[in-house]
């Protein structure tokens, strides 16, 4: 038997790959966004919320907050704005940068000047920048860290506060996947739905 | 209990083999041809497909036909991802209106995305087209991962024929891997996404009114353009305000499953699986990881199936776990001690290091997911790995510099193992004096040469990559942390790309000619001088006889061949590599803890 040339795999490698590359780069994507859109609408569309019509979150992105009446969020190391949908990212900055620690501290002392009521250390997802710069979520002990300050603003007292925290605050997913979060978002959406 | 890393640890583990061991089935009658005979119509499309492709159904490849089969296969894969990227701008899917990718960013794309490497110099939601991400990257996810399978259930042939002149078919391999496994697989992977939030449309960007307006800086540019400077040299800041946010769409979905099924980790968006529409939960995040192991997991049942005994499965299994968990504990060691330099000015030390991760990770979830994704080929994170503290980067950095053997990529995960498992044996074979045989084949010096090759190219293109780099200015000018640290970005990029991880110390100004052109070579050159040393041994253990157990045979399945393989795994890697990482994580860990 001859032995077959190179010029004879050029047939089926173009055919199988422009097969492979029909069935699994166009009708497996079209397949799913059909079933996701028929199965869940909402998530598929990404979770978003609309107030009178129009669009003012995703419950699953992340937004800036600097305001004395709103829960602050994670800093975020996107660029040029904070939470840019655009531009996801993390700082990339490493442990020994002096560049950390000069962020870190800047954020410690605005935290520690809008809240002097507060003596223990700053809780450490309030002054570090999270992967996707999106992060939607807080701790709960970020959020405590911030009661005070937005009951006092809002003249609400911290009950009030400390109430709507807990309705907007998660625990581990089915009791065994993650960490318990507040959702930043949501949190201060509720905060302006309760002034109306 | 559910912040416990033992007990995320041992359950990730407990479902991870209950799932892989009934999918091990799957993948032995899907890639053995049984599924075709079985089911008729499937048997008669692949005789319609071979006709179309103008072959014989029944042409057994000897194995250097089957490594030319792969690369013709990938050339033409390459030059159509090139192409696509290039002409992107006048093609469908675009609602965001992407341009042309730079001729050096599609070369370094092409061949990132068809070695299963997935290293990205771009950033996804400002680069790529809805259609660029799913008919050239998605797709190559599938087709990538089907070339592991492939080439690692070729080398079983090896293992398993007598006298035999080929090593399969590798046109049969390739369509059967992906539409009987990673594509059934990847449809209920992403559905399970969706349901969890993961976007799936075709949308165009979409624009949110903001809560409370978010006011920043941006360089103050002058009448020429250019941006205006001060007295000193430094730019001009102007305050800005926008009331919008603008969030990414697209199919993301359906480009995630198969982006963790088949090890490829090339993420829709920058922020990759750290992004709330990539990976929105922690129940996302879990099966996530799942999916990065299930085939890896599943081949190593498979393979002990195929070879007639299950033994020599469970013992490469038992080497992988074993590397695996011990990896997890240092990971999470590292990261729940939080930056000292940073408690000292205040910051709670609780819950470690948090910089770089996201709040629904938290550290236990983080750690986890960044060992799977460097111990697989896979180079997903949901943590920004260049803020990890000096060890906990040096986890994932050594883990892929060992070649990504523990569980590993999709196929290359199995052969990269069984290389070192025929090293093992040559070692052992060795000290007590006898030719050394594994699975009944003998291991000659033809076999040897090849392992060698396997295992030395990519240290050379690693160390030397790395050494070329921080030699020259272009390649110090991309380094984004000074001291320590900028080696490490750069270390690590050379064995992401040598090892086809993908995973990055994302820091590194990577989309630059230079790296774009020299992590590209690393990236081709890791893949297939891999590949092809595998199928050279494939094509020769299939033409040897098996012969039969004596009681001087060494036995190849048990704790002690265990031990042996996972100490000439480390023993390799440490030897290979501990120069380099004293260089980088090792000295930066000594400078921020040593004072």
């Amino acid at each position: 038997m001859s032995t077959p040339n190179t010029a004879s795999l050029i047939r089926p490698a173009f055919t199988l790959f422009v097969l492979l590359t029909i069935v699994t780069g166009l009708a497996y994507p079209l397949v799913v966004t059909g079933l996701g859109k028929a199965l869940f609408p909402q998530a598929a569309a990404g979770s978003l919320i609309e107030q009178n019509g129009q669009t003012v979150a995703s419950s699953l992105i992340g937004q800036s907050f600097s305001g004395p009446t709103y829960f602050w969020s994670r800093p975020s190391a996107t660029a040029p704005q904070p939470d840019n949908g655009l531009a996801s990212g993390g700082s990339n900055l490493g442990p020994t940068n002096p560049a950390l620690k000069d962020a870190v501290k800047g954020r410690i002392d605005l935290i520690r000047g809008a809240h002097p009521d507060q003596t223990g250390p700053v809780p450490a997802d309030l002054v570090t920048t999270s992967a996707s710069g999106l992060d939607p979520h807080i701790s709960p002990a970020a959020a405590a860290y911030q009661i005070h300050r937005i009951a006092k603003a809002r003249g609400l007292s911290d009950e009030q506060v400390q109430l709507l925290v807990a309705a907007n605050t998660d625990g581990p997913q089915w009791g065994l996947f993650g960490e318990p979060v507040v959702n930043v978002v949501k949190l201060n959406l509720a905060l302006d739905g309760l002034k109306k | 209990m559910s912040s416990s890393i033992v007990f995320q640890t041992a359950m990730y583990l407990v479902v991870l083999f209950a799932l892989a061991w009934p999918l091990s089935r799957l993948l032995a009658t899907a890639l053995d041809g049984s599924l075709s005979s079985r089911f008729a119509f499937l048997g008669k499309s692949e005789r319609a497909l071979c006709k179309l492709m103008g072959i014989n159904a029944d042409e057994d490849m000897p194995w250097w036909r089957y490594a030319l089969a792969l690369l013709v296969f990938h050339l033409i894969g390459a030059v159509f991802v090139y192409a696509q990227q290039r002409l992107q701008g006048s093609l469908p899917f675009n609602p965001a209106h992407m341009g042309a990718v730079s001729p050096d960013s599609s070369f370094n794309t092409a061949i990132s995305f068809l070695t299963n490497t997935n290293w990205q110099g771009y950033a996804g939601e400002s680069t790529m087209s809805y259609f660029t991400q799913m008919l050239s990257l998605a797709a190559h996810n599938f087709m990538s991962a089907a070339t592991g399978l492939a080439v690692a259930v070729a080398l079983i042939r090896g293992f398993v024929r007598r006298k035999a002149s080929g090593v399969g078919n590798a046109w049969l391999d390739l369509y059967r891997a992906t539409v009987y496994i990673l594509l059934p697989l990847s449809v209920v992977v992403a559905m399970f996404l969706v349901g969890q939030g993961v976007i799936q449309n075709f949308d165009g960007y979409k624009d949110v009114k903001l809560t409370e307006t978010v006011t920043y800086q941006v360089p103050k540019t002058g009448a020429d353009g250019q941006p205006v400077k001060d007295a000193k040299g430094n730019p001009v800041m102007v305050d800005t305000k926008t009331s919008t946010q603008t969030l990414p769409m697209g199919p993301v979905a359906s480009q995630e499953a198969i982006k963790m099924l088949g090890t490829n980790g090339g993420g829709f968006f920058n922020a990759n699986s750290a992004h709330p529409y990539e990976n929105p939960t922690p129940l996302s995040n879990f099966v996530q990881m799942l999916s990065i192991f299930l085939i890896p997991a599943a081949l190593v049942f498979m393979f002990g199936r195929w070879v007639g005994d299950a033994r020599q499965g469970l013992t490469v299994l038992g080497a992988m776990t074993l590397l695996f968990v011990a990896m997890v504990g240092v990971e999470y060691w590292a990261e729940i001690h939080a930056n000292p330099t940073l408690t000292h000015l205040g910051m709670s030390g609780l819950p470690g290091n948090m910089e770089g991760k996201e709040t629904r990770f938290g550290i236990v979830a983080s750690s986890l997911f960044t060992v799977i994704t460097t111990a697989a080929s896979c180079g997903a994170v949901n943590t920004m790995h260049d803020s990890l503290m000096p060890l906990g980067g040096l986890v994932p950095m050594w883990l892929i510099k060992l070649g990504e053997v523990v569980f590993g990529g999709v196929g290359a995960g199995l052969y990269g193992m069984l290389i070192y498992a025929i090293l093992a044996v040559f070692l052992s074979g060795l000290m007590i004096g006898r030719t050394p045989e594994y699975l009944g084949k003998k291991i000659e010096s033809f076999e040897m040469k090849m392992v060698a090759i396997a295992i030395l190219v990519t240290p050379c293109l690693i160390l030397g990559g790395t050494a070329l780099a921080v030699m020259l200015d272009v390649g110090k000018a991309g380094m984004a942390n000074p001291g320590a640290h900028g080696f490490s970005e750069v270390l690590y990029a050379f064995a992401s790309s040598a090892n086809n991880n993908g995973s990055a110390f994302a820091g590194l100004s990577a989309n630059t000619p230079f790296y774009n052109l020299m992590l590209g070579i690393a990236m081709w050159f890791g893949r297939f001088t891999v590949i092809i040393p595998v199928l050279a041994i494939a094509g020769k253990l299939a033409a040897k006889p098996r012969l039969a157990q004596t009681s001087g045979t060494l036995p190849t399945h048990g704790p002690l061949f265990v031990m042996l393989l996972v100490g000439t795994v480390v023993i390799v890697g440490a030897l290979t590599y501990i120069p380099a990482l004293a260089l980088g994580p090792v000295i930066e860990h000594l400078q921020l803890f040593g004072r």
